[in-house]
């Protein structure tokens, strides 16, 4: 049985979702919707667990799609940089969802829930897709699909608050513009290759060389995509959704959309245009890199004045970003290795805050951090999980956010800037200012009377514990993330091109028009 | 059992009581049990350890690889065992002066104390018996994170206050300086492991190198080295017994430590006397005495006249270090146990002071010492013992340090000794003379007072610690004999 469906399990990670979310719909039960949902996620996490083991020695899984073989057909490209990533989205995927159950009923109702699966599979379909696809139209079409529904599952939240309506608004406009900008320089990349598969985009790339086209389109493609993953200052749309939409989906999202959003730009940097050019390599250094240090200071400062906890944590997402980025504008194999072990340890880190964020809106109705005053005595398993995430947040050791902090460290020493290592250190202690805030009220604080009730239902807490369990085990234990950080690195920028410094313009440049 | 259990239980011993502790929160008899037999059961432990370690033994434990190459590993050496014995050994007095003091104050909130308390015992072996930079850095944060709620105790706003500020520059210094420091470390010497002779040796550019000792020396912030010294007098508003913990048990002395781990098996001895990378450490650290002992006299508040002395004490050892020679190691190492020794009677003296009459300031403590007589002579004999007058232990670490400092020829760092010393006399003796000789205003000097002592609990304690300074005096060559392999690894003795 297994021998059969084994070649076709690329294909089936994302068809499962994707046939799941309509049968979601049908039935009016929320249970029913749920089940259904929870078991296309956790058979979604299965299938990468198995690619990703496939794949971790360095190798590469090519399926063809219909039987059309490359580059007419749609391919999809498995090695260890996208299996890793498909690792993270349906773990999250399938770990959220348990929670979710029962922390939206206090957030609209019943009868919409079998419809918020659905759009929270449909999302799931996207995310898989852009990361699973080998093809560069196709991450756009999944792009879309995950975007749509992403704007729906934020729209839920407006019967906590109207606000939703216009976060999630906002979010749309935000998205299809970063949307369109993305499809235009496909199109341009199209005009000058005439083919849409990444690696043989990226042959032809190599073999046209540079002109003012490739250009413009690898800074429509930036742009389309800094949008898409909340890049300085292209971030104005999260804070407000982040904040409105329901716990679930903002736990969700926070620890996957923005990080699948940064694996394309990887994908697009490394394999496909790949720094043969003088021109990429530059727009990462001088324009970047200084915005990903911006954006670890901006969004790290303004996440000190928030007065709401789940905007607060927004605004330390935008700062994480910056993280990721920073490691990959630093061009040599640790930075990149430590971009992609931040995504991974950022993504369960985030995802257990706002999960534990959503135990707190679940009993006391609201995130405001004046509402939240001696909350560590009312729900202490709650913020007892909280402070553990915090702590990952700010990179102490033997979380998962020190061997992040770490790998980073160490690559801005490779490249030669102390200065950097200084910056990174020095924004990382603007996390200790606005993580401990949170404590203070949380501890120090006397409970007002009559506030919270106890601790939010079993099956939450449970789920935000195994993410807090999750960001100590992997600070503890790196081997496994470092090893696959590494190898996604490695099939990113392969060896040879490890020493890259930015080459010499191509000689003959023009001649390709 | 093994000596290679025997470290895991270290760790694992006090933090294992935390969990007895939290479940005994409705029997604070019970509780209290817990917390002084696994004290003393610790202290047993390391005992152990301690014989095994004498007789040349150095036995290690690896428990996890968290980053490739860089494992959570345990070995032991000397400067370790002493640290740990003084830590292990002092835990026993503090828990007991604790149940004094606490119950005496009715403080609230008593199981996160004694919680927060195991668990930083726990963070301080581990920090003894880091095998390597990167899991004594570990623990160190442990440590800070483990003492926060300890500091902030009593949650009032001043306790906030003083709690933000002793987070703010224990993380900040340990993160922007002291990690950076080791990560760089790690990116040229390729290993984190301590060596005897250093590991930076041809490795490290010898121009760079007071650089990186700066990134260390100010990232030890609990060593307290000034500017970073502010946390220090800020952690006052801690109820005593955290005091304790923090002077003298565990965190400056884990400061300390640290500094001298650095010096001896990071660097190397020899390589700082080489290249004289630890120069401008040596008169930073005589500008610490001399001006911490200054800004003493000008407190009225004992806890933080003490606070201040504590800063200028530390940097003793700081200086011992920085002379890079045999002789100033050595004095720093006996320094951390005798000003363990010396210090922790003169903070359970005060604590004793402000249970019995809720007293804080020095000018209100008048004809005291009639009332406390117990008190008081320990306190005397634990502000002689920090001036450095034998017999007490004091006079030892000083011995020392002012040998290593004529050995290099510093004959300045004898002077800054010495004036130290007079200093020492000048902010610590008044209080005694205040409490025996004055009398409060409006009562006549003869007047018979009736003996009023703090309870039972909490003088007990001080008394035990108080002729600790006597013994130590005459065991000082004890710790000598433990040491001599790491400050004379060639064999060197004394002239």
């Amino acid at each position: 049985m297994f021998a059969v469906i084994e070649p076709h399990l690329s294909i089936l990670l994302v068809i499962i979702p994707l046939i799941a979310a309509p049968i979601c719909a049908f039935f009016s039960n929320r249970h029913f919707a749920w089940i259904i949902a929870f078991t296309a996620a956790i058979s979604s996490f299965v299938i990468s667990c198995l690619l990703l083991a496939s794949v971790i020695d360095g190798s590469v899984l090519s399926y063809h799609i219909g039987g059309w073989a490359p580059p007419w057909g749609i391919e999809y490209r498995i090695d260890a940089a996208n299996a890793f990533v498909l690792v993270i989205v349906s773990f999250l995927g399938a770990q959220v969802l348990p929670y979710a159950r029962r922390s939206i009923e206090k957030e609209f109702d019943e009868s919409a829930h079998s419809y918020f699966y659905v759009c929270y599979l449909l999302c799931l379909t996207g995310l898989l897709g852009v990361v699973v696809t080998g093809d560069a139209f196709n991450v756009f079409v999944f792009l879309e699909i995950s975007s749509l529904s992403t704007y729906a599952l934020v729209a839920f939240g407006a019967k906590r608050d109207k606000r939703a309506l216009t976060a999630a608004y906002n979010y749309l406009v935000m998205g299809t513009i970063g949307a369109t900008f993305f499809v235009i320089g496909l199109g341009l990349l199209y005009m000058v290759t005439g083919t849409l598969n990444m690696i043989d985009l990226a042959e032809r790339l190599e073999a046209f060389g540079d002109s003012r086209t490739t250009q413009v389109a690898f800074v429509f493609i930036l742009v389309g995509l800094g949008l898409k993953l909340a890049m300085f200052p292209l971030h104005l749309w999260l804070p407000n959704a982040y904040t409105y939409a329901p716990a679930a989906v903002t736990a969700f999202l926070a620890a996957t959309a923005t990080k699948v959003a940064v694996y394309v730009l990887l994908r697009f940097m490394f394999t496909i245009f790949g720094f043969k050019f003088s021109f990429e390599a530059l727009t990462l250094e001088y324009v970047v890199m200084p915005l990903a240090i911006l954006a670890m200071f901006a969004a790290s400062i303004a996440a000190v004045f928030q007065k709401d906890l789940k905007r607060l944590l927004a605004y330390s997402s935008i700062a994480q970003v910056g993280y990721i980025l920073l490691g990959v504008a630093l061009l040599n194999h640790t930075g990149l290795t430590a971009g992609i072990i931040h995504l991974f340890n950022h993504a369960i880190t985030k995802g257990a805050l706002f999960m534990a964020v959503g135990c707190f809106v679940f009993q006391i109705g609201s995130s405001r951090l004046d509402d939240l005053k001696g909350i560590g005595h009312t729900m202490p398993w709650t913020t007892a999980g909280f402070v553990v995430g915090g702590l990952s947040l700010i990179g102490v050791p033997l979380t998962a956010g020190f061997i992040s902090k770490w790998y980073l460290i160490q690559a801005s020493l490779e490249a030669g800037s102390i200065f950097i290592a200084g910056l990174i250190v020095l924004s990382s202690l603007i996390a200790v200012v606005y993580v401990w805030r949170v404590v203070e009220v949380a501890y120090l604080e006397p409970a007002p009377e009559g506030g919270a009730r106890g601790e939010a239902p079993i099956s939450m807490i449970i789920s935000t514990y195994v993410l807090v369990a999750a960001s100590l085990f992997f600070g503890i234990n790196s081997e496994l993330t470092s090893t696959a950080a590494s190898q996604a690195a490695n099939a990113l920028m392969p060896p040879m091109q490890m020493e890259l410094s930015p080459a010499p313009p191509v000689a003959n440049e023009g001649a390709v028009q | 059992m093994t000596p290679e259990i025997a470290i895991t239980l270290t760790i694992l011993l006090p933090a294992g009581a935390t969990i007895l502790i939290a479940l005994l929160d409705k029997w604070p008899n019970l509780r209290e049990t817990v917390s002084l037999t696994s004290a003393a059961m610790l202290f047993m432990v390391v005992l152990g350890l301690l014989q095994d370690v004498l007789d040349g033994a150095r036995p290690a434990v690896e428990w996890v690889s968290v980053l490739p190459g860089l494992p959570l590993a345990f070995e032991i050496e000397p400067l370790g065992m002493l640290f740990a014995v003084v830590a292990s050994g002092l835990w026993i007095v503090t828990a007991v002066y604790s149940i004094g003091y606490m119950r005496g104050n009715n403080e609230e909130h008593q199981t996160r104390f004694y919680i927060c308390f195991a668990i930083a015992i726990s963070a301080a072996m581990g920090i003894a018996f880091a095998g390597n930079m990167f899991t004594l850095f570990i623990f160190y944060e442990v440590l800070t994170l483990s003492t926060y709620p300890l500091v902030a105790h009593k949650q009032t706003d001043a306790a906030k206050r003083g709690a933000r500020t002793y987070l703010a520059i224990l993380i900040g210094t340990s993160i922007g300086f002291q990690l950076i420091a080791i990560i760089w470390t790690y990116a040229v010497a390729g290993t984190l492991d301590f060596q005897l002779g250093g590991i930076l040796r041809d490795r490290f550019d010898p121009t760079l190198l007071p650089f990186l000792l700066a990134l260390y020396a100010f990232g030890i912030g609990k060593a307290a080295l000034m500017p970073f010294h502010r946390w220090l007098p800020a952690a006052m508003v801690a109820p005593t017994p955290v005091s304790a913990l923090l002077h003298a048990v565990a965190v400056v002395k884990a400061g300390v430590f640290t500094m001298l781990k650095v010096g001896v098996y990071i660097f190397g001895i020899d390589l700082l006397a080489e290249t004289g990378a630890s120069q401008w450490l040596m008169w930073l650290a005589a500008f610490s005495i001399l001006a911490a002992s200054i800004i003493a006299m000008t407190k009225d508040n004992l806890k933080a006249r003490l606070a201040y002395s504590t800063i200028s004490q530390l940097s003793y050892i700081t200086l011992g270090m920085a002379l890079a020679t045999s002789l100033g190691v050595m004095g720093g190492a006996i320094h951390i146990a005798m000003h363990a020794m010396g210090k922790i009677t003169l903070f359970m003296c005060a604590g004793a002071i402000y249970v019995a009459t809720h007293k804080t300031e020095i000018s209100d403590m008048d004809g005291l010492g009639r009332v406390m007589p117990f008190t008081y002579m320990a306190f005397l004999v634990g502000a002689l013992s920090i001036i450095g007058l034998p017999p007490l232990g004091g006079a030892w670490s000083k011995w020392y340090i002012m040998l290593g400092a004529a050995d290099t020829g510093q004959l300045l760092m004898i002077g800054v000794l010495m004036i130290s010393s007079l200093l020492n006399v000048a902010y610590l003796l008044p209080v005694v003379a205040r409490g025996f000789f004055s009398s409060p205003a409006g009562t006549s000097r003869s007047s018979v007072v009736a003996i009023k002592e703090a309870p039972f609990w909490c003088v007990v304690p001080l008394c035990v610690t108080a002729i600790g300074c006597f013994v130590l005096f005459f065991y000082a060559g004890d710790i000598y004999t433990l040491i001599e392999p790491v400050a004379f690894p060639e064999g060197a003795r004394l002239p």
